[in-house]
């Protein structure tokens, strides 16, 4: 493996059993099939996929939590399932949306603590986390028991907790999950502050949400159903679609029209829909703006009535959609359904 | 560095481990929980001895059973201390996956939490002994107690249920439901299968042979004897065996637990990586 590489895969795969009753056979869930990743060293590299898609599968391999089922890994030039032990000291996780931490202790003690665990030296320790609490809005917190805190300022903690140790790998899992629009905004700016310190630092970002993808990641890898379905910068990736025309309607209830009656029109390439109040949000690639005028025959056909149109840049969504055939809201529902 | 790792392991588990078990509620009412706790639990003991015998407490048997069962509150105290580490890491705070990416020794972590434990256990022991001599007539006579027998006999003692407490530790890693339950279960059996408060020789000579491969049974009777040593051995089981025989057998039978410990915590959290069980929360 190349020095540049901060984390590689090949041909990775993880395959859950899951227990059923005692009669049923037991059943295999693909979390991850066949993902080929390589993340330079100093890169923000993003997944974006929808819930279930792999995201968190892969950071619990990479992090040495899990095992592989097939292929294998590499972080930070160490093999993550035989050299578990060469792979921890350069790195950390963060994951977001839930309250992790020791309650009892103040949030000082929550930090210092891992800080020591990391075999910083305790002087240094304190330093930093004074500063870093300062960086995330909290510093007035420090001695607050974490089980005071908000769901929020615990996440905050948490992020403090997985950059406190400086670590030439961070992974942060859906980070800003849960968080208000301004918590995420400063742990946004936190993250990019963080890599432009250190040339070498190394970030593997998770999310679902694409705007996040989109403002942060060097290089974002689409994933669904546990496979790598497109890796490039995000404009590269948007720029795949920028032949067709998009278009965003929102129309009165559907009557029966369905997105695959949309996509039998000539010249309709892709139709995703979305629920909104009082009726549907329609995403619509087109090979070109005359198209429209099929697109209203239909709706008029089907007495939908046209509430607002919007002429869309490309997006990630868009990107998604085109690959997967339907938006991540939709795919997340499809999975909750089987 | 793996000493430093595993000093900085045990060390920061063991901080860890005492400011949980002592933070949960003012200092206070911390201190006369530690107090009341063991105290009830003797003067059940003490109850129930007392209908049953009539009030005989002068027999040997009561100082057998009263102090079998005060050094049995490490038993509890130690193995439950190590493995409930895991539940409560897991479960409770969600923070064992951060420990599992941190660069220690998991299981130096596991034994470093037990160490709060230890100590609470060993302000139990004391308060539990000491109520016995003052009040219940324990015979325990300062001059007569056999120091060195006794010190020797409590740190091996200790370390073995650190070690068992491992065991245990690994196979709660790889159940996500009743964890809780397993600490409880095997502290239960060898409550009826070490001699805690009651000679082996009660037992149906065809279930002894379970309290024989026990290392806490030549443990209580050891402890026994550095404090009481002529009451200890009025009793057949283990009569037969001079006190540097019972420290060979609790050595060896320490020894070989020991290392099945390490091994099955191995191997089950080498099952719990396979399955993803690391992070693996169920509520429950």
């Amino acid at each position: 493996m190349s020095n540049s590489l901060a984390i590689e895969t090949q041909n990775l795969g993880r395959i859950y059993k899951l227990r059923g009753s005692k009669k049923e056979t037991r059943k295999e869930l693909v979390a991850l099939q066949d993902v080929n990743l390589t993340v330079q060293r100093g890169e923000l590299f993003g997944l974006l996929g929808p819930n279930g898609a792999g995201k968190t599968t892969l950071i619990k391999v990479l992090t040495t939590l899990l095992s592989p089922t097939s292929g294998w890994a590499r972080v930070a030039g160490a093999d993550v399932h035989a050299e578990p032990n060469l792979v921890r000291p350069r790195i950390n996780m963060v994951s977001g949306g839930e309250s992790s931490g020791y309650g009892l202790l103040t949030v000082k003690e929550n930090l210092w603590m891992f800080s020591q665990f990391y075999g910083a030296p305790s002087k240094e320790a304190n330093e930093r986390i004074e500063a870093l609490l300062e960086m995330v809005g909290m510093k007035d917190r420090m001695h607050t028991k974490s089980s005071d805190l908000s769901t929020g300022l615990r996440q905050k903690m948490n992020i403090v907790r997985g950059f406190l140790t400086d670590p030439e790998v961070l992974f942060l899992d859906e980070p800003t999950l849960g968080l208000d629009v301004g918590a995420s905004r400063d742990v946004r700016k936190f993250i990019i502050e963080w890599l432009k310190a250190d040339k070498e630092r190394t970030l593997l970002l998770t999310t679902h949400y694409m705007v996040e993808a989109d403002e942060l990641c060097d290089r974002v890898a689409i994933i669904n159903k546990g496979k790598v379905l497109a890796c490039d910068t995000p404009s590269a990736l948007k720029q795949r679609l920028q032949k067709d025309v998009t278009f965003e309607i929102e129309t009165s209830p559907l009557n029966g029209l369905t997105p695959q009656m949309m996509e039998e029109q000539p010249e309709v390439k892709k139709a995703a829909l979305t629920d909104i109040e009082g009726g549907a949000r329609w995403k619509l690639s087109l090979v070109d703006e005359s198209a429209l005028a099929r697109v209203f025959n239909l709706f008029a056909q089907k007495d939908v009535k046209v509430m607002n149109l919007n002429k869309r840049q490309p997006t990630l969504e868009d990107v998604f959609v085109d690959l997967v055939g339907r938006s991540m809201a939709e795919e997340e529902s499809n999975e909750r359904s089987q | 560095m793996q000493t430093s790792t595993s000093w900085r392991s045990f060390r920061m588990a063991a901080w860890l481990g005492w400011l949980i078990e002592s933070n949960w509620t003012d200092p206070f009412l911390f201190a006369v929980y530690s107090i009341v706790k063991p105290l009830s639990g003797a003067a059940i003991l003490v109850i129930m001895y007392g209908i049953i015998t009539q009030g005989n407490y002068d027999s040997a048997l009561f100082p057998y059973i009263y102090l079998g069962n005060a050094f049995y509150i490490y038993v509890g105290a130690v193995m439950t201390g190590v493995s409930w580490a895991v539940v409560d890491d897991r479960e409770h705070y969600k923070t064992l996956k951060y420990m599992y990416i941190a660069p220690i020794y998991i299981p130096v972590y596991l034994l470093g939490r037990g160490v709060a434990r230890f100590i609470t256990g060993s302000i139990a022991v004391f308060i539990t002994i000491a109520a016995g001599v003052l009040f219940l007539k324990v015979p325990l006579h300062f001059a007569d107690i056999n120091w060195i027998l006794f010190i020797v006999t409590l740190i091996l003692g200790v370390v073995m249920l650190a070690l068992l407490g491992l065991l245990l530790a690994g196979i709660t890693l790889t159940v996500a439901r009743h964890e809780g339950f397993i600490g409880e279960a095997t502290a239960g059996v060898l409550y009826i299968f070490s001699g805690a408060v009651f000679p082996l020789d009660v037992l149906p000579a065809w279930i002894r042979p379970i309290g024989y491969f026990m290392p806490t049974t030549y443990w209580l009777e050891l402890l026994r004897r550095s404090l009481v040593g002529n009451v200890a051995q009025a009793f057949p089981t283990l009569a037969n065996f001079t006190n540097m025989e019972i420290l060979g057998i609790l050595l060896g039978l320490s020894i070989f637990f020991g290392v099945i410990s390490v091994q099955v915590f191995r191997y089950c959290d080498g099952i719990a990586r396979e399955r993803g069980l690391i992070d693996h929360t169920t509520n429950y």
